[in-house]
């Protein structure tokens, strides 16, 4: 089942990009290409297997660790705000979201 | 004295440790070399104090950045430790790592316009640990956005052209730290593989490349793309310079990366001279299908033959779902990239657009003017596998997919050591030639996204020449954990062959 253009605009707004309609033609043609390989993996019948998200989970117990909330880093301030676009005051600038 | 460009790693530690050579020499006779292949622009160098460099028109594009007084700085200390006696496994030895990893005193833009002008305030862990080994920073090496390709013709910096035909692609996405190493710009490279992206490059350019078992490598410092496949792996002229290289980039770093394994650091090398007599070499009967072209066949059914008078035994195995892994991997990487990209919205780093006239606005124009179109079309990929209403049909049913093709490694495994087989279908093809053709792309990458799935370490070594002279590399896969036994047999192979040795034109 082809996405129409229509879902490709609704899930380029999802995303948080713009699509002129000549990007807009491309993406749809390549997502619906790449879609019809997809589809074969809707016949696999997976009803007894359990999805795989860390991959040694099929040899050993994978457990997502959490590390001690301890301060392991000194302030670095400046350095960490070398790359902002936009600064003032030592914050990071966006445009105003609230009106006063 | 054998070139410098052309010497072991462990050869040139040693002439440098006993003074043949200084590391500054070093340093000097491969920013030499690398400045001709470099792709940079001047904006992208904010720490470049001289020279910009305007690439040649023979630059294969493998270098995006240099600081040369901070390597030559290095080098320096480096000749200071050595003359105090207190000289580190690889003190003085260059290396060059692709622009994923962050870096300290060079820019990082993951070839992206989205960090154009980005300087990291820390080093990646990988990048560290070769430095406390003594390797000195040369620069950063060219690749696909974002680490998304398999031609390295999606850098926003230009695409890394073949060293053994300019027309065609160097592969990707680590295809700077193939194509660098291929022309001896630098002794070793570091790369990244999450779905084949250091043994396919590898193979494209007749390097050496392995990937570790998942978990192995600290992914701390490495920019994201689909963070349970991402690993690092080294990338340099044999099986084993990358067995030094490999040990040194290893090893726990528990707090950094939730995802790293509590293994101990390993000594890759220390198997390296065993015999491989009765190793058993699994072919999968997928990887042979008619999809591989003769001229590739023919280099690994000779690469095969040379195991078996070193001893091995070939034995034939199954991997059912090969196929399947395309769809899998193209659901779960665009998905988990689809997450990972989500912190590119022109606020707190990185490029921002010009013009916007609210948040949402400053949101949607800094990445749609920030990111290339594969990337754009990964994260609409992964966004819709996603979103609600598809998320079990897609994202869940790909998972379980991938728990099947790892199983079926594991009940491959039972009847032998290692498998073996192409790393691609085909040799390196013409730059773009599949640009507008994605879905031919993704299906190349076949033979190397099932080992990336199931975590496992594989690797690439030259084993010949196919269609146009172009290298083909033999892939060899090992089960988690078994990286030594990988090194073992392709430096056996490559004790008795010299297909790794096979030089460029002028770099010998």
């Amino acid at each position: 089942m082809p996405l129409t253009s229509q879902e490709i605009q609704k899930i380029a707004s999802l995303a948080k990009l713009d699509l002129s309609s000549g990007q807009e033609e491309k993406m749809l043609q390549q997502i619906n290409a790449f879609f019809e390989i997809v589809e074969q993996i809707k016949s696999v019948d997976t009803s007894s297997i359990a999805p795989l998200s860390h991959p040694l989970a099929t040899v050993q117990e994978v457990s997502l660790r959490l590390r001690d909330d301890q301060v392991s880093e000194t302030n670095q301030r400046e350095l960490n705000q070398k790359s902002a676009p936009k600064l003032g005051k030592g914050l990071f600038l966006v445009p105003k979201v609230i009106e006063s | 004295m054998q070139e410098l460009h052309n010497m072991s790693l462990q050869g040139l530690a040693l002439a440098i440790k006993n003074r043949t050579v200084s590391a500054r020499e070093t340093s000097e006779h491969f920013l030499a070399r690398a400045k001709a292949h470099a792709s940079l622009k001047p904006a992208l160098n904010p720490l470049q104090t001289a020279d910009h460099l305007t690439p040649a028109t023979t630059s294969c594009g493998a270098f995006v950045s240099f600081n040369e007084e901070f390597t030559l700085n290095l080098a320096d200390q480096s000749d200071q430790r050595i003359s105090k006696g207190q000289a580190r496994s690889l003190e003085g030895v260059p290396i060059a790592h692709k622009d994923i990893f962050v870096t300290r005193d060079f820019p990082t833009t993951a070839g992206s316009k989205m960090l154009e002008g980005y300087c990291s305030p820390f080093d990646a862990t990988v990048v560290s640990l070769l430095q406390q080994e003594g390797m000195i920073n040369l620069g950063k090496l060219n690749c696909d956005e974002f680490a998304m390709g398999s031609s390295n013709e999606n850098s926003a910096w230009g695409p890394v052209k073949n060293p053994w035909d300019v027309s065609r692609v160097a592969g990707g996405s680590s295809g700077g730290s193939a194509a660098a190493v291929a022309l001896r710009l630098c002794p070793a490279a570091t790369g990244t593989d999450t779905g084949g992206s250091i043994r396919q490059p590898a193979s494209f350019c007749g390097v050496t490349g392995i990937k570790p078992t998942y978990g192995r490598a600290s992914r701390y410092g490495m920019i994201a793309y689909a963070s349970s496949l991402d690993q690092a792996g080294p990338m340099a002229q044999s099986a084993e310079d990358c067995a030094l290289l490999l040990s040194a980039m290893c090893g726990p770093d528990l707090d950094r990366d939730s995802t790293s394994l509590d293994v101990p650091k390993e000594d890759f090398s220390r198997h390296l001279n065993d015999s491989i007599q009765g190793l058993r070499i699994g072919l999968p009967k997928e990887f042979f299908s008619d999809g591989l072209h003769a001229d590739v066949r023919t280099c690994i059914d000779l690469a095969l033959d040379e195991f078996k008078a070193l001893g091995a035994q070939l034995v034939p195995i199954e991997l059912p779902k090969t196929e399947l892994s395309i769809p899998v991997y193209y659901i779960l990487a665009p998905a988990e990239a689809s997450s990972n990209l989500s912190r590119f919205d022109g606020v707190k780093f990185g490029f921002r657009a010009k013009a916007y006239k609210d948040l949402d606005d400053l949101y949607r124009k800094t990445r749609t003017e920030g990111f290339g179109e594969e990337v754009k079309k990964r994260i609409m990929i992964g966004t819709y596998v996603l979103s609600h209403g598809y998320y079990d049909a897609y994202y869940l049913q790909a998972q379980k997919i991938r728990r099947m093709i790892s199983n079926d490694f594991q009940e491959a495994f039972k009847t032998c050591d290692v498998i073996a087989g192409p790393v691609t279908p085909q040799v390196a093809w013409k730059l773009g030639e599949q640009i507008n053709d994605p879905v031919a792309n993704y299906l190349a990458d076949i033979f190397t996204l099932p080992a990336s799935l199931a975590g496992l370490p594989a690797m690439s070594i030259p084993c010949g020449f196919g269609a146009s002279s172009m290298p083909v590399g033999l892939q060899m896969i090992g089960n988690y954990f078994q990286e030594s036994k990988l090194l073992n047999a392709a430096h056996q192979f490559q004790l008795s062959t010299d297909w790794h040795k096979k030089a460029l034109r002028g770099t010998t």
